[in-house]
């Protein structure tokens, strides 16, 4: 439990950072934490399992767009564990349950679980996309699905660097706040 | 969207984070609500006509004093609030320190002076005026931090860090109208001024959970 913590806790620090590679580990990790989370969750309040993928994805969304909110300082599972059981809340009184069966439970609970079946969420990633405005489409579409380097994009899209950077960082939360909404509706 | 699309999707290109962003951008809300709140109670109300007189001078300081204290204790709890889990990380009782400083102060006075003039030093001259101008004042910087709170940050208990935006936004429109307020006793620095703000409290807490959903 403590060498997990610790394992994705240095994944973290080297995201921030910029290593892709560590951030896309933590993500595949904290993927499969979320979904047995979810899932257990849900099954204890009698609730469809197939919520949870769509969970699973708004908080991995949140995860990475607010990830600027982690403390390096702080331990970092209680950081996620935060984040999780918020949108489990936020979920079940959007859509209406009774929300006095989500105990605080422990983080180390959290971190126990594991699972990675039946990944695929009811959302479709190019409606998502479609909603946005044209700049950030293009932003996020170089950047982040076609993998062209932020230089290219800018050259490409006739814009500066740093506003693609912008593009993609606004486009993000907006396709966040997009994925937060549209599970509740 | 297959999950790991998604994961794809976020760790392609990923740039370094900036760290320092949450508590700059906060600090910054703060900073723009306290201006916002300034400029709006000098150009509504004016400053007092009596600042030469030192008695008023140091009553204005301890009405700064005060909504001052309150706005730095509510920065400091709302920047831990700020973040995923927070709220297990704070105290919200410290909060009260400066609530508590004032209202010790205000006994003390009242208790040295007679008790016929009691009254007079509660409930002062503009005690309405204090009532409504601190709320009023205090919509433009609340909205500034919750707007700043809801882009930036992530928090977890939504009605407790409404709470803490409503007593800084609070805080901030006090020391607004402190510039203008003509009624100096201690007990009305309590009572009026403490209480405008724990209202602006309890309406950020009311408005918490509705506003800074993420």
């Amino acid at each position: 439990m403590i060498a997990n913590e610790a394992e994705l806790r240095a994944l973290m620090t080297a995201g921030l950072n910029g290593d892709a590679a560590a951030h896309r580990a933590l993500l595949d990790r904290l993927s499969r934490h979320l979904r047995a989370y979810y899932k257990n969750k849900l099954a204890r309040i009698g609730r469809s399992a197939d919520e949870a993928e769509d969970l699973v994805q708004d908080a991995l969304m949140a995860i990475h767009t607010r990830r600027h909110t982690y403390d390096p300082g702080e331990l970092f599972t209680p950081w996620v564990h935060a984040i999780a059981r918020y949108k489990l809340i936020d979920h079940l009184r959007h859509t209406k349950t009774s929300m006095t069966d989500v105990p605080i439970e422990d983080a180390a609970d959290f971190e126990a679980q594991d699972d990675h079946a039946g990944a695929e969420s009811a959302l479709d990633l190019n409606r998502l996309l479609a909603r946005l405005p044209e700049k950030m489409r293009r932003a996020i579409r170089h950047v982040k699905i076609d993998g062209l380097s932020v230089a290219e994009t800018a050259a490409r899209c006739g814009m500066s660097e740093s506003a693609v950077k912008v593009s993609v960082h606004r486009g993000l939360k907006a396709m966040a706040a997009a994925i937060a909404r549209g599970r509740t509706t | 969207m297959k999950t790991d699309d998604l994961i794809n999707m976020l760790s392609m290109n990923v740039e370094p984070v900036d760290r320092g962003q949450l508590r700059r951008s906060l600090g910054l809300a703060v900073a723009l609500g306290a201006g916002g709140a300034l400029v709006a109670a000098l150009l509504t109300l004016g400053v007092r006509p009596d600042l030469h007189e030192p008695g008023a001078l140091a009553f204005l300081g301890l009405k700064l004093a005060f909504s001052a204290g309150v706005v730095l204790m509510a920065s400091l709890l709302l920047t831990r609030l700020a973040r995923p889990g927070g709220e297990r990380r704070t105290r919200p009782v410290l909060a009260l320190l400066p609530f508590a400083a004032i209202v010790l102060l205000a006994g003390l006075s009242l208790a040295y002076a007679p008790s016929t003039h009691w009254e007079a030093m509660i409930v002062g001259d503009m005690w309405l005026e204090c009532l409504v101008s601190i709320p009023i004042i205090a919509i433009v910087p609340f909205a500034v931090i919750v707007w700043t709170v809801h882009r930036f940050a992530a928090p977890t208990d939504l009605a407790r860090t409404g709470a803490f935006a409503g007593l800084a936004a609070g805080g901030v429109s006090a020391m607004g109208y402190a510039l203008h307020c003509m009624d100096d006793s201690l007990p009305f620095i309590a009572l009026w001024y403490g209480g405008t703000i724990i209202l602006c409290t309890v309406a950020g807490a009311l408005l918490g959970p509705r506003l800074l959903r993420w």
